[in-house]
């Protein structure tokens, strides 16, 4: 079984959701990513989004675009990430871990090199936000082959038949984009998003994540009620460029974060169960 | 050579390896209620009628395709024509393609029109056609270009649009597509997007070739009428590359016809300091379709560096990088010094004075001219006219206005 749905069959169990945070790599400082990511799985994450920099991330919001920024100053490139899951997996073997990207620094790195780095490091799923699966069959049969899951993103306004389309393509979960707009962007409709999961579940058995608009404790419990998996990126990212002149600071302030919306999702799970 | 005209795109807008619809999910249903609509709308005959009358009466067109006899004589050899699309109103061949895509808006139901612009031509074609159907406009611009180009700016504030000076990234073209496209996300259910050139997704690569294939059409006709024979050479200049498939277009069947596409040279292709992906670039994605790019070694796309704001753009349409490939259509790159120098002669010698976009065309086709005889013809796109650039000329050579 793949880290990730070993991942969602554990919290199944357990009757939890999964929390997963987003950050870029490399932001602000390269050195800075690895211990990050330990501290926001102690802080209770299931599955961690590596953001790979890219310089016109065209579905981001500013303060995603600012994080690619401060990664490229340091020029935080792709195959900086793979070392940096690497360095991971020395000392965690268990929590899945999803690059999330653009589709460039791939299709220049080449599609099955980089999709047999990636497993050889120990990424789990790769999910490249401007790569539908109309233009996708060539990477996704390469991933496929290295037992890395492809993941896709769902939005409000895909039609039936383009979310059956995209649950055939995925594998481990599906990422569902809970507004129009890019990251970082406005507030959350509980109840549309709630609908919406609805019509996608009676296509698909694979966990559904849900993410854009989660940014504290109590939106973070709403979509959990209602979801699979809550992706939490620019609220945590926002908190990691507020102390990017303080990178010793990030790793503890931003598992604050994390802790917190763990705390609301699972006690939100276990009001539900009563 | 099989027949290329109405060959491609295929049905999901790729032109062989290149062209296609790479973007997040939100904006594939988008695309495709835009690709059925214009579908619908291009062989409609009322929507053709309403296009063709607003070419005439509003754009002026046809333009004249006018014989540069002095220049030629001066030159020495091939016979030079320009396609005079400075005489557009508003001064470019951009306002072709934003009528033709307003017209469409306002049949979508659209209220709010949103643009890209490098130089502000596209920018202020937006604008003009948004203020005439009385929709709303916002215009994405880059910060640097904001500065470089005042005048634009202040035209389409007076046009009543809304215009946006983007600080993300390299702060030019690039980005202001960045930031349009996460405004259309946003924004979809009312919002039209007018791309400004021959690149994005599909079906935009069609659709702004199809409007602007008038040029070329227009331009068949009138070296037959007036010469009795096809053109030798065509020749336009290449930024995304909307007014040089405009005037490619309707020769691509005609095989004694060379084209060629010059890109913007900078310092010198050697320099790296340059705009010319075709000529020293290499294929990958950007802004929603595959085709020649300015990138480094890890896929990170690289500033440009043109003295023509129109032509600083690290990407180019997709279906210039298939005519590449296949050898149809030749890609060379002038730099800034050789399109300053045929600035001044056409300025000099015909009394025109062409947009150092054009001027890029320009200096190539005084390069080809005396190697062809006589009795040759090319025909050159003048693509825009020249009084946006009169404050960057007089700064690069030290004059203060």
């Amino acid at each position: 079984m793949s880290r990730i749905a070993a991942c969602f069959t554990r919290l199944r169990a357990a009757g939890r959701k999964a929390l997963i945070p987003f950050v870029t790599a490399g932001d602000p400082h390269p050195a800075v990513t690895v211990p990050l990511m330990h501290a926001l799985v102690e802080a209770g994450a299931d599955i961690l989004e590596l953001g790979i920099p890219f310089s016109d991330p065209m579905a981001d919001g500013p303060v995603i675009q600012q994080a690619c920024e401060r990664a490229l100053l340091h020029h935080t490139s792709l195959r900086h990430v793979l070392e940096m899951v690497r360095e991971f997996r020395a000392d965690n073997d268990i929590t899945p871990v999803v690059l999330m990207g653009y589709l460039n620094p791939v299709e220049v790195m080449g599609y099955e090199i980089f999709a047999r780095a990636a497993a050889a490091v120990g990424v789990d799923g790769v999910l490249t936000v401007d790569l539908p699966p109309e233009e996708g069959s060539e990477l996704i049969a390469c991933l496929r082959e290295h037992r890395l899951d492809p993941i896709f993103l769902l939005a409000p306004n895909s039609t039936p038949a383009r979310v059956k389309k995209i649950c055939a393509a995925a594998s481990g979960f599906v990422y569902y984009v809970s507004l129009k707009g890019v990251t970082g962007a406005a507030s959350l409709d509980t109840e549309a998003v709630a609908r919406k999961l609805k019509e996608i579940r009676a296509v698909t058995d694979l966990p559904i994540g849900v993410g854009f608009g989660i940014r504290d404790g109590d939106s973070a419990a709403r979509v959990a009620a209602v979801a699979d998996a809550v992706v939490v990126g620019s609220a945590l990212v926002s908190k990691i460029g507020a102390l990017a002149g303080t990178p010793d600071k990030i790793p503890a302030q931003a598992a604050a974060v994390i802790a917190e919306m763990r705390r609301a999702m699972d006690h939100q799970s276990v009001s539900g169960d009563r | 050579m099989s027949k290329l005209i109405d060959s491609l795109p295929d049905a999901n807008g790729h032109f062989g390896v290149y062209g296609g619809r790479f973007v997040a999910e939100t904006l594939m249903e988008p695309l495709e209620e835009l690709r059925l609509a214009y579908e619908k709308y291009r062989s409609d005959p009322a929507f053709l009628a309403e296009f063709d009358a607003d070419l005439s009466h509003y754009v002026g067109r046809p333009s004249p395709l006018y014989f540069a006899e002095r220049w030629s004589r001066d030159l020495g050899g091939a016979k030079l024509y320009l396609k005079r699309e400075d005489l557009n109103h508003t001064g470019a061949h951009k306002i072709n393609n934003t009528i033709g895509q307003a017209l469409l808006a306002k049949r979508m139901g659209k209220t709010r029109i949103i643009a890209e612009t490098g130089a502000g031509q596209h920018g202020v074609a937006s604008a003009t056609v948004a203020a005439r159907l009385g929709l709303e406009c916002v215009v994405y611009m880059g910060a640097e270009d904001v500065q470089r180009q005042a005048a634009n700016v202040f035209r389409m504030k007076l046009l009543g649009a809304r215009v946006v000076p983007v600080t993300s990234g390299s702060k030019t073209l690039k980005d202001a597509l960045n930031e349009a496209m996460r405004d259309w996300v946003t924004n979809v259910d009312h919002t039209f997007y007018i791309i400004g050139t021959v690149a994005g997704p599909h079906p935009y690569p069609a659709m702004v070739r199809d409007f602007q294939s008038i040029i070329g059409r227009e331009a068949r006709a009138q070296i037959l009428a007036i010469e009795g024979k096809l053109p030798d050479a065509l020749v336009a200049c290449v930024g995304g590359g909307s007014n040089a498939i405009g005037l490619f277009y309707p020769f691509l069947d005609d095989e004694s016809v060379r084209m060629i596409g010059v890109e913007g040279g900078g310092d010198g292709v050697a320099s790296g300091r340059h705009a010319a992906p075709l000529t020293a670039g290499r294929p990958g994605v950007l802004h929603g379709n595959r085709t020649y790019l300015m990138e480094d070694a890890d896929g990170q796309i690289i500033e440009t560096h043109s003295i023509s704001a129109g032509l600083d753009y690290p990407g180019v349409g997709p279906e210039h990088a298939w005519l590449k490939d296949l050898g149809r259509a030749q890609y060379v790159a002038i730099t800034d010094d050789e399109a300053l120098a045929a600035f001044h002669a056409l300025t000099r010698i015909e009394g025109i004075i062409p947009a150092l976009e054009s001027s890029h065309a320009l200096a190539q086709a005084a390069k080809l001219a005396p190697t062809m005889s006589e009795d040759q013809i090319i025909v050159v796109n003048l693509s825009g006219r020249g009084d946006k650039d009169i404050h960057t000329v007089a700064a690069r050579e030290g004059i203060t206005l």
